[in-house]
């Protein structure tokens, strides 16, 4: 979170807690560049080692009874495969590593991102942009390939009054568009919001009579964060699920 | 981290001459191209690592304590079926004893019924020749008896003839005893 603890200049308080989404070099001053290794390489290759710690290091023995963290490993394999599997059916299963893949990146990059003083990936919409336009994309190509031109009966809503479709169409095909724009921002808002408004108790607790109540605040927006970090990862996951079943099946 | 002040061309248009951001880093286009190319090669690095490793090893782990289960529970099945086969064996092995005992309790019993009829057979025929040889010896005692009588009547009636004065024809007294002994 806090990459920076510039409380004060002078005796008034100053708040950055917008300081800790800053993007920089690990190694020398220069300017950002596209190859650069910067803090977010740092915490995204975290996010990389913190999925093989999880899935890949504890399933190493293939131990029939599991160990624990065998155990959540499966237990998580289950869990996205599930959710998957009940909302596309069998036909989505071969989405299963995609899904896997956003699910296990982003509940990974979250949850890092908890950690003090690291830098979180996920506040950054440069990071939630890619993901949910892939998604979009990924739909939207399946979607025709799989129905051809039956694929826009997704915004025609046949159940509806014939003299409302066409109004119904418009405003199926806005939303349609607008799901890459809500996805992504839906995740690094509430991930960036979440770690600033910390800050800001932070800031607040350089005054030794707000100090006690900054902290329990802190301790208590952190717990929210905690449970922010899990359900925006799985909200992420489970609305790919949904507009995975759209581009499978188109019809309402 | 940044205390001293920052050239212009080092911070950037994001961040101003302390390293405080300027408005919100998130929409700092300078770092976009950074931050995407990064991400894309962590995604396509946890993707080949998800879906060449661990997927289908966790996939296998679990098919695997899968098929374990059902053998498992179908081995369970067939020993059931082994159990109630033994007891069932069992109890045919115990009801062939108790029919087996049965028999030889009859067979027994028949034995010991079929000798004591012999035993009473025998003792009836020896009973029945005992008989036969007492009613001979009765029979011989009562000829010994009426021959006697006979000797004895003749004697008599030749003693009375010749008491009476008569003279004693034997072969008269004789025929006249026979005669009366004989009906």
């Amino acid at each position: 979170m806090a990459t920076e603890t510039t409380a004060a200049e002078g005796s008034s308080l100053v708040f950055h807690p917008m300081d800790q989404f800053i993007v920089k070099p690990l190694f020398g001053d220069g300017a950002v560049g596209m190859f650069t290794i910067t803090n977010v390489t740092l915490w995204l290759f975290f996010a990389i080692a913190a999925v093989v710690l999880l899935l890949v290091l504890p399933t190493s023995k293939r131990a029939i009874v599991p160990t624990r963290m065998q155990s959540v490993a499966e237990l998580t394999y289950g869990f996205v495969y599930k959710m998957l599997e009940d909302i596309c059916g069998k036909e989505g299963v071969k989405f299963f590593p995609y899904v896997m893949t956003l699910f296990m990146f982003i509940v990974c990059a979250n949850f890092l991102g908890l950690i003090p003083t690291s830098f979180t990936t996920t506040s950054h919409f440069a990071v939630t942009i890619p993901l949910a336009l892939a998604v979009f994309l990924t739909v939207t190509v399946l979607g025709f390939v799989k129905n051809g031109a039956a694929f826009l009966g997704l915004f025609w809503v046949s159940s509806a009054p014939l003299a409302l479709r066409p109004i119904l169409a418009i405003i199926e095909l806005i939303s349609y568009f607008v799901r890459p724009v809500s996805h992504s921002i839906r995740l690094a808002g509430n991930v960036m919001a979440g770690h600033a408004v910390i800050k800001v108790f932070a800031g607040f607790a350089a005054v030794a009579v707000i100090s006690p109540v900054s902290v329990l605040a802190i301790t208590a927006m952190y717990g929210l964060e905690v449970l922010v970090a899990f359900i925006q990862a799985y909200v992420f996951t489970i609305l790919t699920c949904v507009y995975l079943k759209d581009a499978l099946h188109p019809s309402h | 981290m940044a205390t001293e002040p920052l050239t212009k061309e080092v911070a950037g248009s994001c961040v101003d001459s302390y390293g405080s951001a300027i408005g919100m880093p998130q929409l700092c286009f300078d770092w976009f191209p950074n931050q995407i190319f990064w991400l894309v090669i962590t995604l396509v690095v946890i993707f080949l690592v998800l879906s060449r490793v661990a997927l289908p090893r966790i996939a296998a782990i679990l098919a695997e304590r899968q098929g374990t289960i059902t053998n498992d529970l179908a081995a369970a099945e067939d020993l059931k079926a082994k159990a109630v086969e033994a007891e069932e064996a069992y109890n045919k092995a115990l009801a062939d004893a108790r029919s087996e005992a049965q028999r030889i309790a009859a067979e027994a019993r028949a034995e010991i019924q079929s000798g004591l009829d012999d035993a009473i057979a025998k003792a009836d025929a020896e009973i029945a020749a005992k008989a036969a040889e007492s009613e001979k010896a009765i029979a011989e005692i009562r000829a010994g008896a009426l021959e006697s009588i006979q000797v004895v009547a003749k004697d008599t009636a030749a003693e009375l003839v010749t008491a009476l004065g008569g003279e004693a024809d034997a072969k008269a007294i004789d025929s006249a005893i026979d005669a009366q002994t004989k009906g």
